[in-house]
């Protein structure tokens, strides 16, 4: 489903992905962790083209996503993305935050539309709120519709930047589990997350960045028990330990 | 055979001698009425956060009654209106004088002190109510701990919007015309009229406001590069 | 005063309308509305076009507004005042001299405001349309600029005040605009030029004064709105 071939991205002089190979698998779940600023919202962010790179090559469902004749925008609406935060639009109702694509870059009627998304709502738990506004949702609801949106344009795949990571911890279990779901029921997905519960249950592998690199991957079970880059090992204790990384 | 465009017209000559004059002229309007606006629109700022209600009320009513009524008819009533609340004698001896400059000096400085007590106003108000605490308690009174503690910090973030109520002075100094000042407007007028080269006169009148506003322009960008608003 | 307003009133509300041209404050509402209604288009086009990815378009539009916000209104009318008439190869109106110098003048004005409100709206948004599949310009047109719009309610208030208070400046070419119906009155009663004045400012007091608090408490009712939102 997603082809990584030795991906080097810079920031002007830093060099934020070195030299990044992966692939992912139709209906694999892969949990990308490491600690801030390893670089791993420019990795994802690289596989729908919201950043460019320099040099590499990536295949995202048989479409390269930087040769030149992509039709960028029909390539991303292929692709589902949800972001740490949120960015649902806050001018139009939860309703229309999921029918507006499909309307338009689908060609769905709009009573079409209207019924795909409130069975989407319904999925994340939301069908009541489709009339809300998001500005009246919480930080958890709110996620949850932005996944419900992405979920509108019937991607094969999904990505996730830290979905969890802006909300209170209350909030976090329902969007987890909402996540969970989609990855039962065999979507590829790409998950920026920390929630190592998550993790360990859902994923079919773990990668660990740092600095750029990917230093490890490995089935969840493999990843915990027997961490072998001394850095993992750091950031495995680090997390287990959050008020010491608090403080 | 006249050319498309005469040069020469804006180089030498009478013209460019009016021309030049008007420029003079507009630049000392701007700079009189700029050196007499500061000093009376950081007085307001204050009176406006004075902790007296009725001070407060007066500068707010100066203010508004300032802001809400267009340049032009300040520079109106200054010029016409006002002379006539004057004695005789008074006013014999300013129509000796130069009268229309003084008018607009006058609308010119009240005008851009309204709006520029309301930026210093505002960049009071940016700096936290404890700093100002802070000085009180160390024993400093209000106008002390104003001028030493509050207004300092305050003038970095005052300034830049200062500089461009200046480029606002530097262009309504324009208005001016309305009443017969000699500055750069009226003068290009005047060369169009005279000479019917009016694409030279307004050439050059539009290159002159271009061009100090540019240079204004680049000096609040200058200052904002020089002196960043820190935070504590 | 009283027998001042009592005499001239309906020549100051309208003009000589219906013995002659529509004049006096009437005049000078429908400038400043229909000023405000076509600037705000072509205001909004700009505005896009200076944020625009492509340099080819942000450059030159970018340049543009520079030298229209260097240039004082005046100037921008004397050029329409001496040029439109040989641009369209017919007598140009003063009406119509005035609406295209505002035009063009409050559309730079409201560009700026638009650029600051598109850039206020965070980051996210556009990038969040963009990952569904949307083109940069269906990201302005359904996520970005109804947002923008929506924020600026304010702001195009008080560009309203800003621009009747530029339609004054239609006295320099005879539009017969409110403060140039003031003129005339003073000149026809000759000897009560302060309170023909005052009263003038009064008018213009009332409307924009009465306007911006308007402008004021739609600000403050928006603040309050997205704040109970935040906190709901
Ligand atoms: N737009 C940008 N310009 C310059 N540097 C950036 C930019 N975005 C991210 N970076 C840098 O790239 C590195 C990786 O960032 P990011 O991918 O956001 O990290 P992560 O998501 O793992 O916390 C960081 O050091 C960050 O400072
Ligand atoms: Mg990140």
């Amino acid at each position: 489903m997603i082809k990584i071939e030795r991906v080097n991205k810079w920031y002007g002089s830093y060099h934020a992905l070195v030299d990044i190979t992966e692939d992912v698998a139709k209906g694999e779940v892969v949990v990308v962790c490491g600690p801030s600023g390893s670089g791993k919202s420019t990795l994802i962010r690289t596989l729908n083209r919201l950043e460019p790179i320099q040099s590499g090559r990536i295949v995202v469902d048989g479409v390269d996503a930087y040769g030149r004749h992509v039709k960028l925008n029909a390539f991303r609406s292929r692709i589902g993305f949800v972001f740490q935060q949120f960015n649902l639009f806050p001018h139009i109702s939860v309703l229309e935050n999921c029918t507006l694509a499909p309307t338009r870059l689908r060609g769905l009627k709009p009573s079409e539309a209207r019924d795909e998304a409130l069975t989407l709502l319904d999925r994340v738990g939301l069908a009541a709120k489709a009339r809300a506004y998001p500005g009246e949702l919480s930080g958890g609801q709110q996620q949850r519709v932005a996944i419900a949106r992405a979920l509108a344009m019937r991607p094969p795949l999904m990505l996730f930047d830290e979905p969890t990571s802006a909300l209170d911890p209350e909030m976090v279990g329902e969007v987890l589990l909402v996540m969970r779901d989609l990855a039962r029921d065999g979507m590829t997905m790409v998950c920026v997350t920390h929630e190592m519960g998550f993790a360990r249950d859902v994923a079919d592998r773990v990668l660990f960045m740092d600095q750029g690199k990917v230093l490890e991957r490995a089935v969840p079970s493999e990843f915990f028990a027997r961490p072998e880059h001394p850095r993992l090992r750091q950031f495995l204790s680090d997390i287990r330990t959050p008020f010491l990384q608090a403080a | 055979m006249t050319p498309l465009f005469d040069l020469d017209l804006l180089l030498t000559g009478t013209y460019h001698d009016w021309l030049v004059a008007g420029l003079i002229t507009s630049l000392s309007l701007t700079g009189i009425s700029l050196a007499l606006a500061l000093p009376l629109a950081i007085l307001i700022a204050l009176i406006r956060l004075s902790p007296v209600k009725v001070l407060q009320w007066s500068g707010f009513a100066f203010v508004e009654a300032i802001r809400n009524v267009p340049l032009l008819a300040h520079m109106l009533f200054w010029y016409f209106g006002a002379p006539e609340l004057l004695p005789t004698a008074l006013r014999e001896w300013l129509y000796a004088r130069n009268i229309e400059a003084t008018s607009a000096i006058i609308a010119l400085t009240l005008y851009t002190a309204a709006y520029m007590s309301e930026d210093v106003r505002s960049g009071i108000r940016s700096i936290p109510g404890q700093q100002f605490e802070a000085a009180r308690a160390l024993g400093f009174s209000f106008v002390a701990s104003m001028r030493l503690v509050v207004l300092p910090q305050a003038l970095r973030v005052t300034i830049p919007p200062l500089i461009s109520q200046t480029l606002n002075l530097w262009k309504d100094t324009s208005i001016a015309t309305v009443i017969g000042v000699a500055e750069l407007m009226y003068q290009a007028a005047k060369v169009e009229s005279a000479s019917f080269r009016s694409f030279e006169a307004f050439a050059f009148a539009s290159a002159c406001y271009l061009g100090m506003s540019l240079l204004i322009t680049g000096a609040a960008g200058w200052y904002q590069g020089r002196f960043p608003v820190r935070a504590a | 005063m009283i027998d001042l307003i009592d005499t001239y009133w309906l020549y100051f509300l309208v003009g000589q309308y219906p013995h002659g041209p529509l004049g006096g404050l009437a005049l000078t509402l429908i400038l400043a509305v229909l000023g405000l209604l076509f600037a705000f288009p072509l205001g909004l086009v700009f505005g896009i076009a200076r944020v625009s990815p492509w340099r080819c378009v942000r450059w030159p539009v970018s340049a543009l507004i520079q030298v229209v916000r260097g240039t004082p209104l005046l100037m921008v009318i004397f050029w329409a005042y001496f040029f439109l008439p040989s641009l369209t190869g017919q007598n140009t109106d003063q009406f119509w001299t005035m609406l295209t110098a505002l035009v063009v003048f409050d559309a730079a004005y409201l560009a700026e405001i638009i650029r600051a409100g598109i850039q206020g709206i965070g980051k996210g948004q556009t990038e969040s349309a963009r990952s569904l599949g949307f083109s940069y310009l269906d990201a302005m047109r359904l996520v970005i600029l109804p947002q923008v719009v929506r924020n600026m309610l304010p702001s195009l208030v008080n560009q309203f005040v800003a621009t009747i208070k530029e339609t004054s400046l239609g006295y320099i070419i005879g539009l017969t605009e409110v403060s140039f119906i003031a003129t005339q009155i003073n000149t026809q009663v000759l000897t009560k030029p302060a309170e023909v004045y005052l009263l003038l400012g009064l008018t213009y007091f009332i409307l924009c004064f009465g306007l911006s608090r308007f402008a004021f408490w739609l600000e403050r009712h928006h603040q309050q709105r997205t704040l109970a939102k935040a906190h709901a």
